[in-house]
């Protein structure tokens, strides 16, 4: 049921994003979501797109590592408290969080996306459905 | 069975070579002290005269040549005919100064292509094959001199030139091309094009590499060969000389043999000047005995490798030289540390990274700064950042273990680093002190 993100090497440098999203634009590929992790010298950019497979050919035919992972996204009431009652199912189910971050605004503003990077996938998709939290697939991106 | 192109000189007996070489040596001195005005001053400051060398027992007592020499001849001071003679020039790329321009008569063209010949059948070439020359065409002394060598084997010659990588693959999968020739890097380059292009090394005809023109590892040997699916064979020489094939790798692999009939080498102490003995590790030094056009007496290469003798498995007699460990001149001190390239390339291919790179050495607080930029490849990647600083950490701890002093190591983008099809610019020196 994971998604698939696709992280990106890039150097830190001026530019670097730019040119990165320009190969998306125009290859007119929208990004659902986007996250960048930076150290001292290089960076990793993590986006959500509606067809990875598609986004990484045309990335490394421009030259630009990258990988896919997998990543659990998850629906959160867009209330005091709503990200809180996901993380105290991962807490109980023992999971540990590498990274998170937010997808873009779907049609339902009463709701929002959290983008997990979890240590055990199957136990974390087990619980939160156990917890009755929606858990979305690639197909409900494209429809978000 | 070794096949060789000139057999009765490459296998003879050592005493045969000597012979030549001393006739031909005394002839090139006399030739050197008529025709050559800034060297004959050279020898009279050394109280030397053609009387005083009879054999090459003697060639100790002649001057030695630098790059200095040549800098300070430019242009024509030591060309040794009428200008009306020579029939070709060739000229280094000038990284390191001045240009040098070497000049070639028909006769020299001719002996220095044998040479190349020769490489090319010690590393399996006949006129069976297809050969293509990917090093530049031009001033550059790759291209034209393999060129040359190709077409005396009589192997189909293909004048591809550097460059322009993806017709270069086109020519080999469509023409057939079973030797290639170019600089390793660009081997390695190709190497990679060809993976992205999801081709195996069952999908192309190669079976042999001649590879020159810059320094290069073991490591890069083995990566070369696994990603082409080819012999990889080192070849030696400088434009001073005449170009590659002063010397050349055989089936052995593990050193290459000098042209003796045309090139005499010792090994010097760089510092002292004074010859040491064979298998001792020093600066290598030629003497060319039959070019007239450039005749080099005693021309300081600043390359730092041992000379091995004995008869090869291959059956060649010419002495052996070990693939240079690099340049007194490629040479860095960085915090009084001497640091040679090829050490950081080591570490690195033995890290799992490709042979991209480039060194910075800068000067903080009066303190040099050693800088290392790593490409990053599709294998080292991962999305974890934790990982990638865990793989950056393991390559520093292996550069300080390998060169005795700690590198910062950068990681940078994929095809950042300008790619050589003449040579690489490995390192970037800020220092002004």
């Amino acid at each position: 049921m994971s998604v698939k993100q696709i992280s990106i090497f890039l150097e830190n440098k001026t530019g670097r994003l730019d040119e990165m999203t320009d190969v998306l634009s125009k290859n007119n590929i929208n990004m659902r979501a986007v996250s960048l992790a930076e150290t001292d010298g290089f960076g990793i950019v993590r986006i959500i797109v509606d067809d990875p497979y598609g986004a990484t050919t045309v990335l490394k035919d421009a030259g630009y590592i990258n990988k896919l992972t997998s990543v659990v996204i998850v629906e959160v009431p867009n209330v005091p408290g709503g990200l809180n009652k996901v993380l105290k199912v991962f807490t109980e189910a023992g999971i540990n969080l590498e990274y998170i971050y937010a997808l873009s605004a779907g049609k339902e503003p009463q709701k929002a996306y959290m983008i997990f990077r979890v240590s055990d996938h199957k136990t974390a998709e087990a619980a939160l459905t156990r917890a009755g939290i929606r858990v979305l697939t690639q197909d409900d991106i494209v429809e978000l | 069975m070794e096949r060789y192109f000139q057999e009765e000189i490459e296998c003879a007996s050592e005493e045969t070579i000597r012979e030549m070489q001393n006739k031909k040596l005394v002839e090139q001195v006399k030739h050197v002290w008529d025709n050559v005005p800034y060297y004959r001053k050279k020898m009279e400051e050394k109280g030397v005269t053609p009387d005083d060398i009879k054999s090459v027992d003697d060639l100790h007592k002649l001057p030695f040549l630098s790059k200095y020499d040549l800098r300070d001849s430019y242009p024509y001071g030591l060309l040794g005919v009428p200008k009306k003679d020579v029939v070709r020039i060739h000229s280094t790329s000038g990284t390191t100064g001045k240009r040098v321009v070497a000049y070639y008569t028909q006769g020299d063209l001719d002996l220095w292509e044998e040479c190349c010949a020769r490489a090319i059948v010690a590393a399996g070439g006949s006129n069976e094959d297809v050969v293509q020359v990917s090093y530049g065409y031009g001033l550059f002394t790759g291209g034209m001199g393999l060129h040359g060598g190709s077409q005396k084997v009589g192997c189909m010659t293909v004048p591809a030139s550097s460059g322009n990588t993806e017709r270069q693959i086109m020519f080999i999968r469509d023409l057939n091309a079973t030797i290639i020739c170019c600089t390793p890097s660009y081997a390695a380059y190709l190497g990679e094009s060809m993976r992205e292009m999801g081709l195996t090394p069952d999908d192309i005809p190669l079976k042999a590499g001649i590879f020159g023109a810059e320094a290069w590892s073991e490591e890069m040997r083995r990566d070369i060969q696994n990603t082409l699916g080819i012999k990889a064979y080192d070849i030696y020489g400088l434009t001073e000389l005449s170009g590659p094939g002063v010397a050349f790798e055989c089936c052995e692999q593990n050193g290459m043999h000098i042209n003796e009939d045309h090139f005499i080498a010792e090994i010097i102490d760089p510092d002292t000047e004074e010859v040491l003995p064979d298998g001792t590790q020093g600066e290598l030094v030629f003497t060319a005995i039959d070019k007239k056009a450039f005749p080099m007496l005693r021309y300081r290469t600043r390359d730092i490798c041992t000379l091995t003798r004995g008869k090869c498995s291959c059956g060649r007699t010419f002495v052996k030289m070990a693939k240079p460990k690099g340049r007194t001149d490629d040479m860095l001190i960085i915090r009084g540390v001497n640091v040679f390239p090829s050490q950081i390339e080591t570490v690195l291919l033995e890290h799992g990274y490709q042979a991209n790179y480039q060194i910075i050495v800068g000067r903080e607080n009066n303190t040099d700064t050693l800088d290392v930029h790593v490409e990053m490849t599709p294998e080292m990647f991962t999305d974890d950042i934790k990982e990638i600083n865990k793989r950056q950490a393991d390559l520093v701890k292996g550069m300080l273990s390998m060169l005795g002093i700690k590198a910062k190591v950068t990681l940078v983008a994929p095809k950042s680093i300008t790619r050589s099809e003449g040579k690489a610019v490995r390192v970037i020196d800020n220092r002004k002190i």
